[in-house]
């Protein structure tokens, strides 16, 4: 801490303004009119201590507010004590090898107090430090203080940094609301309105409240409108940041779903351990995660970007053997082929259970998806689930490509529309069964390695997903690409707006009754292949 | 067909009757010292295999014969226990924890001050006896009316299922649902005034889940020989060639499908007292798959099958989660595997072929007989 | 061609000896139109066959007739004026319009005689269905529809067990033990061999009179066989109607049948 300090200072005195001489040797003044104390006197050289520039003003007022701040009877010389009790000179910061006991606590009346908060507050908004001028800035709007104007507007004057600038113009409209003329208070209202937050509506209705009944209704009419403003873009900002959870949630369904899609579309059968297909992926994340650190600790950011291939061919070939061992013996037997599938899942989880572990596994954020972006003020979208948004969207479009313009899309396509046909046109069936299973499996894992970002990686992490996953694909339809990704964006969004208004488990329910009410309108699905194919 | 013990289902119902008379027999005629007796605590445990052995042939009527695979039947039963529950809720009276007069514990200690509309009349055996039968079977109907209606049919229709049985569940878990939220409902006292844990009570509980047995039974086996059996297995064979023959398959699906989930709701209802609580996880899809394997290990579409089946992965399943805990799911997952892959027709199934046919098991797996025109 | 009505009076037909009667029927799939504005009528006790290339729409108008699909806009009248459009397969089924499909569909897991059992039972009210037993009459029925149809000796044989030609002769015992006003055969003997075949149109002519039928084959020799009125339906349409050997000879069929070039 002591450390800390004496490079503060020393930063302080590398990056203010150094003081002028004559500055400081009023503040050497005023120190020792501190140290007589004389409570009236000591005001006006908090004052000037505060004014002067001088890199110690803000240890020494905080000092004093804090009753670390000593004077030696003797000499009324002034020394600082460190929160741990170290005794260091003003002015150097160094150690000072002085008597404790001949030092005494200046000190100091509520009233020298608040006068006191008032000036290390200016002062800290000089501060080298932009975060501590922030963190200024952001007290003052939330404790306006009117004394804090002037210094306030002269920081206004000298900074750079937009952000701080911004910070320090909201400080300052905040102190003007409550304290400024009727025609300041009106001007800023309206420039608060522009950044909008919840703590700016309580200031305004505040401010509103506290108008005098005798103030010009411009003013009245100004907060109002402010206060309107702020309201509907509160509304619009808190539906944009639930549409966008809707969207992230919507993606990791697409991610779960389309695999699921693809192979209900071309072997009409469902496969209940899809689920496990998604959590196999997250434990391959956490697995290449492990090895990293283990082996690679300086890439451990980037295992992200191993763990996804990794968990595409793990669960791909997980597929590829459930498809070959058991599926494909069962041709034909779709109810059976679930039964079958659901017993794999049982099995999957209870082998991760018991050869990994039943409790939750931690898969790390990397740094370049921590953190926030802010695309317009008050709207903050975590990076994460924006990287997992066009993760998303970047492996359906490979999938689209990959059924579009290869030969194995072509042969899904035509055995999807009609596999009799398909097989007596020379397409190898079994091949392409085995193929697309796996390539939906491995799809699966990867939507787990976008999962293991934003939930558990747990044995059961695949069940939270697989009932969500069928009703994507029951809303878009079997084997239709474009219809599972509308499907899954739809389910995500309608799920997010549902919670607020009904609560996650009403909003569930409400979505699962809307299932089975909507299969009746349409039993192929929302976006149904037709034709001869899909009547049978 | 599976037509093996057709010619005599009387016989095979005295059969089923000694087997069921064989848990008094041994626990109140065989005298406690011998090894062939059976305890008293043992008495509900098979009680409630029975209860789920009448599930077992509930879902056989969908699934076996007219090929309807619910995954959704867990959701039947529960009702049907949930309205039990609710007599045995209102039986306790004043003797909950917070002696309440009339609300049960878990509604007092929600602060709750009346008795919601919904638990009117529970109070009284006979209504409650009613809500047993009509809850599930309204639930049955009005489903199975949309589903059917609108042909969904197949795995699509399993989907549904499971997505009914999954909205209920989460639906019960909630507290302000009045049914007793996570906990479900419990602490029963007594039923029709006899104490609920007394070894005479159980004996009779345990006698009447069996002749509800023996009556699931008989319905089985005269659908099976009327000619709606038979319907029923054109419509899962070919439900749209029955329809151009001018049967009405929607009716007689819907039929069925009520009538299988009044059965469900029974077996429900006797299953409660005899385990002494319901909760909401009776609802989860996953205990609704597994009566699909009791089915399947015993035989589809038999009259035998279901029963077996039930008793013995039930039985596999009260041994395993005490011996090896963490061995019972891959056992119970080897088993989805296994019966649908190398046994298609159960136990019974290899009984049957062994004295009969030559080489029947190369029998190809039925071709739906679609309807599909050019 | 046939005369056809243009008006209908009260939505009945004019003429009482006509037992179905299609009009401007318009099949579109995906904008593709598998019948265009098709028109066909049929009198009662009639034999007619129906020939066309591949993808005509015979089966679509098959489809159309019995409820399975549903047009986009067009007339279709069953005895003197029942508009089936409004029915659904099991409504029209029960109204008297039996059909074998192009692929055999059989109930493979019950026997021959089951099999003729559950289409005699295609009406029964579900009572009857649970407690009901077949009359004596139904069970001469059955008897002699076997005898009708060549299967006497495989009545207690699971369908599965018969060879396609059986199945297909199964499949029309099971529509004629329902004693229908009309019968719709979509290409019986197709994969038969010469003699099933023979043997087919002699079951054929056996019928003829009593039911009103109509028969779709692409089996030219067959067709000739059966020595019917034609209907050479094309892309949806009617091309030609009248006597076979008039229709062969028609240049426009010729055509279609020769490929175009
Ligand atoms: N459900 C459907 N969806 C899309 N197209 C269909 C459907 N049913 C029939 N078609 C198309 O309509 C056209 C007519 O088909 P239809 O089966 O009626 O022909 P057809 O005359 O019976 O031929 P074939 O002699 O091969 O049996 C064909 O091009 C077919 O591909
Ligand atoms: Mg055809």
């Amino acid at each position: 801490m002591r450390l800390l300090l004496v490079l503060l200072a020393l930063l302080a005195a590398i990056a203010a303004p150094p003081a002028r001489a004559q500055d400081e040797a009023a503040a050497r003044e005023a120190l020792a009119v501190l140290a007589a104390g004389n409570l009236d006197a000591m005001e006006p050289a908090i004052g000037t201590i505060a004014r002067s520039g001088v890199p110690w003003a803000e240890p020494v007022l905080r000092g004093l507010l804090d009753g670390r701040l000593l004077a030696r009877q003797a000499d009324r010389a002034v020394f600082l004590r460190t929160p741990e009790g170290a005794i260091l000179e003003v002015a150097s910061g160094a150690p000072a090898e002085v008597e404790a006991r001949a030092l005494r606590p200046i000190r100091i009346n509520n009233r020298l107090r608040r006068t006191l908060e008032g000036a290390l507050g200016s002062l800290t908004l000089a501060s080298p430090d932009r975060t501590v001028r922030l963190a200024a800035a952001e007290k003052l709007f939330a404790r306006p203080d009117p004394s804090a104007l002037e210094p306030l507007e002269a920081a206004l004057a000298r900074e750079a940094d937009p952000a701080v600038r911004a910070a320090f113009a909201r400080a300052r409209a905040a102190v003007l609301l409550d304290h400024g003329e009727p025609g300041a208070r009106a001007e800023a209202a309206t420039g608060l309105a522009e950044s909008p937050s919840p703590a700016v509506l309580g200031k305004l209705q505040a401010a509103r409240r506290a108008l005098p009944a005798d103030v010009d209704p411009a003013t009245v009419a100004a907060l109002d409108a402010a206060i309107a403003r702020v309201e509907t873009r509160l509304r619009l900002l808190e539906f944009a940041q639930t549409f966008f959870q809707g969207v992230s949630l919507g993606s990791v369904l697409l991610l779960a779903a389309i695999g699921l899609a693809v192979t209900f579309g071309v072997m009409g059968v469902i496969n209940m351990a899809h689920g496990e297909m998604v959590m196999l992926g997250a434990y391959a994340t956490w697995a290449v995660q492990q090895a990293f650190r283990a082996f690679l600790p300086g890439a451990l950011d980037w295992s992200l970007l191993a763990a996804a291939p990794a968990a595409f061919l793990l669960a791909g070939a997980a597929g590829w053997a459930i498809e070959r061992g058991v599926i494909s013996r069962l041709y034909g037997r779709p109810l059976e082929t679930l039964l079958a599938t659901f017993g794999i899942s049982l099995i999957l989880q209870q082998a991760v259970r018991l050869g990994i572990g039943a409790t939750n596994r931690e898969v790390v954020t990397p740094s370049w998806m921590s953190g926030f972006v802010e695309p317009v003020p008050g709207l903050a979208l975590t990076t994460n689930r924006i990287v997992i948004v066009l993760f998303a969207v970047a492996v359906f479009l490979l999938l689209l490509a990959l059924v579009r313009a290869t030969r194995l899309g072509l042969e899904i396509r035509a055995v999807t529309q009609n596999r009799r046909m398909a097989e007596t046109m020379g397409i190898r069936t079994p091949r392409v069964d085995a193929l697309t299973f796996a390539l939906g499996s491995g799809i699966a894992g990867i939507g787990g390695v976008a999962l293991s970002q934003i939930d558990n990686v747990s044995p059961n992490l695949g069940q939270s997903y697989i009932v969500d996953s069928f009703i994507v694909v029951v809303f878009g339809g079997v084997g239709n690409l474009w219809g599972t990704f509308l499907g899954a964006l739809t389910l995500g969004v309608v799920n997010k707006l549902l919670e607020p208004v009904a609560g996650a488990v009403l909003g569930k329910i409400l979505v699962l009754l809307a299932l089975i009410l909507f299969i009746q309108r349409r039993p192929q699905g929302l976006f149904a292949l037709r034709g001869r194919a899909a009547e049978a | 067909m599976a037509r093996a013990g057709l010619g005599r289902p009387a016989l095979l119902l005295v059969l089923v009757g000694c087997a069921v008379l064989l848990v008094p027999v041994l626990n109140r005629l065989v005298p406690e010292g011998s090894a062939f007796h059976l305890e008293d605590r043992l008495v509900p445990l098979f009680g409630k295999y029975l209860a789920y052995a009448v599930l077992a042939v509930a879902l056989d009527l969908v699934w076996g014969r007219a090929g309807i695979l619910s995954l959704g039947h867990g959701a039947f039963f529960a009702l049907g226990g949930y309205a039990m529950g609710m007599y045995l809720m209102r039986q306790i009276g004043p003797r909950g924890v917070y002696a309440h007069p009339v609300l049960p514990d878990f509604m007092v200690f929600l602060n709750w001050q009346e008795l919601p509309w919904y638990w009117y009349g529970f109070d009284r055996f006979p209504f409650a006896l009613a809500m047993v039968v009509l809850v599930p079977g309204a639930l049955g109907f009005v489903f199975g009316w949309l589903a059917f209606r609108s042909r969904v049919s197949g795995v699509y229709l399993s989907i549904i299922t499971q997505a009914l049985t999954y909205a209920l569940m989460l639906a019960f878990f909630r507290n302000d649902m009045g049914f007793g939220g996570n906990n479900g409902l419990t602490d029963f006292k007594d039923i029709l005034g006899f104490p609920i844990a007394s070894p005479d009570t159980r004996l009779g509980l345990y006698l009447a889940t069996g002749v509800l047995l023996l009556l699931a039974l008989a319905v089985a086996i005269h659908l099976r020989r009327s000619p709606l059996g038979r319907l029923l297995v054109a419509i899962r064979d070919g439900e749209a060639r029955a329809r151009f023959l001018g049967h009405d398959t929607l009716r007689a699906k819907l039929f069925v499908w009520t009538l299988s989930a009044v059965l469900a709701g029974l077996a429900g209802a006797l299953y409660v007292p005899q385990v002494g609580i319901i909760n909401p996880s009776e609802f989860s899809p996953a205990a609704s798959i597994e009566i699909a394997i009791w089915v399947a290990v015993g035989g589809r579409d038999t009259i035998l099958g279901p029963v077996l089946g039930a008793f013995l992965v039930n039985g596999m399943k009260t041994w395993l989660t005490g011996a090896a805990p963490e061995l019972w799911l891959f056992v119970l997952g080897g088993l989805f595997v296994l019966v649908t892959l190398v046994l298609p027709k159960g136990l019974v199934g290899i009984v049957e072929l062994l004295p009969r046919r030559r080489a029947p098991a190369a029998e190809p797996a039925p071709r739906p007989a679609e309807a599909t025109g050019g | 061609m046939a005369e056809t009505p243009r008006t209908l009076p009260g939505g009945r037909l004019l003429e009482p000896q006509i037992l179905l009667y299609l009009d401007g029927v318009t099949v579109s799939f995906d904008g593709f139109k598998a019948l265009d504005s098709l028109s066909l009528v049929l009198e009662e006790g009639e034999l007619r066959t129906i020939i066309g290339p591949n993808g005509a729409g015979k089966t679509t108008m098959m489809d159309v007739i019995t409820g399975k699909t549903r047009p986009d806009s067009g007339t279709v009248l069953f005895q003197g004026g029942i508009d089936l459009l409004s029915l659904d397969e099991t409504a029209i089924a029960r109204l008297g319009i039996g059909r074998k499909f192009q692929k055999p569909t059989v109930f493979d897991r019950l026997t021959v005689a089951e099999n003729l059992e559950l289409a005699i039972q295609g009406g029964w009210s579900l009572a009857r269905l649970l407690a009901g037993r077949l009359e004596a009459a139904a069970e001469e029925r059955i008897e002699r529809t076997l005898e009708t149809v060549g299967l006497a000796e495989l009545r207690a044989e699971e369908a599965g067990r018969l060879s396609h030609g059986q199945r297909q002769w199964l499949e029309i015992g099971m529509l004629l033990v329902q004693e229908p006003r009309l019968v719709l055969l979509d290409e019986p003997v197709a994969g038969m061999s010469d003699a099933e075949t023979a043997k087919t149109a002699e079951l054929i002519h056996r019928l003829e009179g009593r039911h009103t039928l109509v028969v779709v084959e692409h089996d030219m020799h067959f067709v000739r066989e059966l020595g019917a009125k034609v209907t050479v339906l094309h892309e949806g349409r009617v091309l030609a109607e009248g006597p076979v050997d008039a229709v062969q000879s028609d240049p426009a069929v010729v055509e279609v049948y020769l490929g175009r070039s």
